[in-house]
């Protein structure tokens, strides 16, 4: 089972595309680890830098509808080169967040609510997660303040980062 | 309660639900290029499952960047190449027989109605449009796809869009499904299953419900559907003709997939068409969508017609229409690629290319191209582009570029003006 707890990079938008996570010219690109210095590249808004943002970040905390547009699964791959096994959001498109778990990792969806607190408290701070994948809980901790948050996941995609993804779990059940 | 098309199409293909909300089904048809192929073929290889399901059942082609355009896309052509030869799969489609994949197996035949389709590919709603599901999916659901013939999804909810009225001359199938993304937004059918029905969709060509469907995605859907009919018959005939003894039979046959009169929808939304007029898009997602008079004068320096969405040969026949006996304006470039071979074979014989080339537009083989920024018409920074394609987000066709979303119609228009512009077609 991967890594799912690490800094956090909070990005302040919804709707943030395949595009904008993997532009189309690197798809080229065979290789996975190819892919890590061009993670976000084309993402743009105020207070984003994707060179110096994401250095040593683990754990992605973001709007609605992350990861829609393009099928690409580039974009779960160029997260993991970069040590970024978990995405919390709003909401997800459904190829990408399918793509998460079929990879093993995991697209974690939170109400609105949650999602507005964690950035009114945390964003812009030096924030960390704790996640605990068997108690679906995940600790959030910056600067002395700590909340904990529970989520759920379905069996079936737990067994999927259980088991690291989908290929083998599809090639001994079916 | 009734069912929908999709419910019906799973309920025929379902092997296995390992989980209340998620079903495995059976696939009869998975699709692949050469981006998104490549990188499950080489995991395959490496955990020693270099197998596929059925060849018969697997279509590939090489349509993305076609001529190769660097090293890099030639070794993606390679590993496809190679990977379709040693595994016996017959219908694959090389350099001189290749198109735009979402253009070039419909024309082929290889979709029916109440089939399952999956491919690396996040416009193979497009394939809906035949009465079948037909997903987009990443590059893991691929190789299992290949490997083992099944693929999971949610139970799929289902969207209706009923769309009503009569469309207005020089308003097509591209302007209503803009108008229905701009309403619904990017996620308004994210997880769902988008039925198009109503008398407009009725009355519609194939090539027009295939403009329908491949936007699907545009507002998150997971496929767009219309209903199998005569005209879907009719499309299929040559290909099934063995199958059936008369085109009534396989109409009788393919309506088992028609969705039940008292079908559970998630929701049914009433599209009245008969007020719509061209639409474009004006940002960086495709439900930012205004009426083209409200973006007439917009500065473009390439207009670009073609891709899954509109490059068909009906699009191209009225791109020449509006373009017949003119010049595009000295501000722009203007750039054409026919979607198949048999789409440029039948605009040639129609005298189509010559119009183009007479109007001053650069004629391409049949590719992705500039639809996604890889080849044959990448923008530079501050660019824009007058498209017939699907996508508008920051930097598709190129870093720094803007793309605005158009009917082949409207980018003719666009072309002769220099500006956005709506085409004499359109006459309200
Ligand atoms: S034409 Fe564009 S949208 Fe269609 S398959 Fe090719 S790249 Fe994708």
């Amino acid at each position: 089972m991967k890594s799912f707890s690490g800094k956090a990079l909070f990005l302040d938008r919804s709707d943030i595309n395949t595009d904008e996570i993997i532009p189309a010219k690197y798809l080229t690109e065979i290789s996975r680890d190819a892919l890590a210095p061009y993670l976000l590249e084309d993402l743009k808004f105020d207070g984003f830098d994707p060179t110096a943002d994401i250095a040593d970040k683990s754990v992605v905390v973001t709007r609605a509808n992350f990861g829609c547009g393009s099928s690409r699964e580039h974009a779960p791959w160029a997260l993991e080169v970069n040590g970024i096994n978990l995405v919390v959001a709003e909401s997800f498109a459904r190829i990408f967040r399918q793509n998460m778990f079929n990879c093993g990792m995991m697209a974690v969806e939170l109400p609105v609510d949650t999602i507005d607190k964690l950035f009114s408290t945390f964003g812009g701070h030096d924030t960390t997660v704790e996640t605990d994948v068997d108690g679906g809980t995940i600790t959030v901790s910056a600067e002395g303040m700590t909340e904990t948050i529970s989520f759920t996941i379905s069996r079936f995609d737990a067994d999927l980062v259980a088991s690291g993804g989908w290929v083998d779990f599809a090639d001994a059940n079916y | 309660m009734g069912r929908t098309i999709a419910q019906k199409i799973f309920d025929d293909h379902r092997i296995g639900t390992p989980d209340t909300d998620v079903q495995v089904i059976r696939l009869d048809a998975v699709f692949c290029h050469e981006i998104t192929t490549p990188p499950a073929i080489v995991d395959l290889q490496q955990r020693g499952k270099d197998r596929v399901f059925d060849p018969a059942r697997i279509k590939v082609v090489i349509d993305h960047v076609s001529p190769a355009k660097d090293s890099k896309t030639a070794l993606q052509g390679k590993i496809l190449r190679e990977w379709a030869r040693r595994h016996g799969i017959v219908d694959f489609f090389d350099i001189g027989a290749n198109g735009v994949c979402h253009a070039l197996f419909p024309e082929k035949g290889f979709v029916r109605p109440g089939y399952t389709v999956i491919m690396g590919d996040s416009h193979t709603c497009t394939h809906g449009a035949f009465g079948a599901f037909a997903a987009g999916v990443g590059t893991t659901d691929l190789e299992v796809g290949i490997l083992k013939g099944v693929c999971t999804f949610k139970t799929p909810e289902t969207i209706c869009i009923n769309i009503t009225g009569t469309l207005p001359n020089g308003v097509f199938a591209k302007d209503v499904i803009l108008s229905v993304i701009g309403r619904i937004g990017v996620n308004g059918a994210t997880n769902k299953v988008i039925e198009f029905a109503g008398p407009v969709v009725d009355a519609m060509d194939m090539e027009s419900r295939m403009t329908l469907c491949n936007m699907a995605i545009e507002a998150g859907g997971t496929c767009g559907i219309c209903a199998p009919d005569r005209i879907s018959v009719d499309y299929l005939w040559p290909f099934i003709k063995d199958e059936y003894d008369s085109p009534e039979a396989a109409l009788a046959d393919f309506s088992k997939y028609l969705p039940d009169p008292d079908a559970a929808y998630a929701q049914t939304i009433d599209h009245d068409v008969s007020n719509l007029t061209p639409m474009v898009t004006f940002g960086y997602k495709p439900d930012n969508v205004k009426p083209v008079s409200e973006m007439a004068g917009t500065r473009v320096d390439q207009v670009y017609i073609g891709s899954c969405t509109n490059g068909r040969i009906s699009d191209l026949r009225i791109a020449a229409r509006v373009l017949a006996g003119k010049r595009i304006n000295n501000t722009v470039r203007a750039i054409v690629s026919p979607a198949t071979p048999k789409v440029y074979n039948q605009a040639l014989e129609e005298g189509l290319i010559k119009t183009f080339m007479d109007t001053g537009f650069c004629v391409t083989n049949p590719t992705c191209g500039a639809c996604l920024g890889m080849s044959n018409g990448v923008l530079a920074d501050g660019e824009v582009c007058a498209a017939t394609t699907n996508r508008n987000f920051n930097g598709r066709m190129g870093k720094g570029g803007m793309v605005h979303l158009m009917s082949p119609a409207t980018a003719a228009a666009t072309a002769i003006a220099g500006t956005i512009a709506n085409s004499p077609l359109y006459t309200r």
